[in-house]
């Protein structure tokens, strides 16, 4: 299976270092993707959704025809494309009604979606296609420095009903992933707590957001926990600048799991752009 | 003997005790339109307040899940529309895990929203992110800073999206205006 590779917003924009780790990585484990020179915005569904379902989904649709065009499925590193991209797949394969609609918009555009896209989240891709036995075979630098705090995020496994992908209140997926290349999980009260950007939140409500995420530092403080690990560059923003914006007493390094398996796997540091955080990753 | 405003205040949690709150006449056409555009499930809550409970936000701010919920079954259009606390959802699904009604209450969250902005309730800071959108096809800018961190690290200066390809950005463009997702947030014509 090649997927097209989509690459939203804020990796590309703000955390390039995702974006050039995960290549690398996808080529180590063996995910085969290429580039579409054509995906836009997801569009984010925080504002998107929230403004008007109907553009957020004839958007989104455009995305899903540019993959299908090139009988391609999608992958995605970020939590907030996989929950906009796969909710309007799933939309437009279930509502016929939608789909006509979302198609008479498109034809104004000489496309028309035929609702046979796939849209995976590449830490699901990693577990479930490529498998922990394959990730420990491609491992070179044991990663037992790290004691990892996981942050989910909330759109990977929720709605949990559409998903199907782990128990959303007791996940294993990225503690299994995490583990494969020497690394701890470090377990911490409400884990599964959302970072407190999405739905706009950060945009509209950035102070409640901030109360989260403190919350969500403080807990993680409490324990041994040397970084947060994530599979979400919104939730890796929030943490990342929101400890800047907090101040002093904030130093947690903010990782996504693509950096980290380039750490394992012998990437170079240069190439997972570690030194472009706010938050300085010295591990 | 309170004076009558032309515009009423909406009664939002923490701004008017609940006891000095006016009594609320339900409004069942609102109820029933909220059912039709897709709120299935709202009816079925009978108000057991896992939800409240399991909120993030409502853990830091008097947003409470369960009175919103109560409200769209009610019809209270004014008081849902107007307050603020339909904005503080992080639609994280928690609520909508743990419903033992298995009411999809990010999805009437959304729905309400939608309501909320076509009658002009839209915060600055998301009307500015969605001109974005429109402008770009993205919702974060790439500045000469980032462009330059790109090159430092292999990758293209601009990554392969609509920001390089012009045909699909005109495509894009062309699909705001048929959604006239520009006039709704005040760039139409421009």
């Amino acid at each position: 299976m090649t997927y097209a590779f989509f690459l939203g917003c804020i990796m590309p924009m703000r955390y390039p270092g995702i974006e050039s780790a995960t290549r690398h990585m996808f080529k180590e484990v063996g995910i085969d993707f290429v580039d579409v020179d054509s995906f836009s915005c997801c569009p984010a569904p925080g504002v998107t959704r929230s403004f008007d379902q109907n553009t957020w989904l004839t958007l989104a649709s455009r995305n899903l025809v540019v993959a299908e065009q090139q009988n391609l499925d999608i992958i995605t590193i970020c939590n907030g494309c996989y929950g906009s991209l796969f909710d309007a797949a799933h939309i437009l394969k279930e509502n016929k009604e939608k789909l006509e609609e979302v198609n008479k918009s498109l034809g104004q555009i000489g496309m028309e979606y035929k609702a046979g896209v796939k849209v995976r989240h590449f830490a699901d891709v990693l577990y479930h296609d490529i498998g922990v036995e394959t990730i420990k075979s491609k491992v070179v630098k044991e990663m037992d420095h790290i004691n990892a705090a996981i942050h989910y995020g909330c759109h990977f496994l929720k709605p949990s009903k559409l998903k199907n992908l782990d128990d959303p209140e007791r996940p294993r997926i990225l503690e299994d992933l995490t583990e494969a290349v020497g690394a701890r999980s470090i377990e911490y009260k409400d884990k599964n707590m959302c970072c407190g950007a999405g739905g706009g939140a950060r945009a509209r409500v950035p102070e409640m957001a901030l109360d989260i995420t403190k919350d969500k530092l403080e807990n993680i403080k409490k324990t041994e926990a040397n970084c947060i690990l994530n599979v979400c560059p919104f939730c890796h923003l929030q943490y990342d600048r929101g400890q800047k914006d907090l101040g002093e007493g904030y130093n947690l390094p903010v990782l996504h799991l693509s950096q980290l398996y380039g750490m394992a796997m012998g990437i170079e540091k240069d190439k997972l752009g570690l030194d472009t955080h706010y938050i300085p990753v010295n591990l | 003997m309170t004076e009558e405003s032309a515009q009423p205040k909406p009664q939002c949690d923490g701004e008017v005790p609940a006891a000095d709150q006016e009594p609320v006449t339900p409004n069942p056409e609102f109820t029933a339109m909220l059912i039709e555009k897709g709120a299935e499930t709202l009816n079925l809550c009978f108000q057991c307040g896992t939800c409240t409970g399991s909120c993030a936000s409502g853990r830091f701010t008097a947003f409470r899940t369960r009175k919103v919920v109560r409200r769209a079954q009610l019809g209270l259009k004014d008081q849902i529309l107007s307050c603020d606390d339909l904005w503080m959802c992080t639609t994280c699904y928690t609520c909508y895990e743990r419903c033992p009604r298995g009411v999809e209450i990010p999805d009437i969250i959304f729905l309400l929203r939608n309501l909320a902005v076509q009658e002009g309730f839209m915060g600055e800071a998301h009307k500015k992110v969605a001109g974005l959108l429109v402008k770009t096809g993205h919702m974060v800018p790439l500045s000469d800073e980032y462009q330059t961190k790109r090159e430092n690290m292999g990758l293209k200066v601009k990554p392969d999206t609509v920001l390089t390809n012009e045909k699909a950005k005109t495509d894009f463009n062309k699909l705001i205006q048929i959604c006239k997702f520009d006039k709704l947030i005040g760039m139409g014509g421009e």
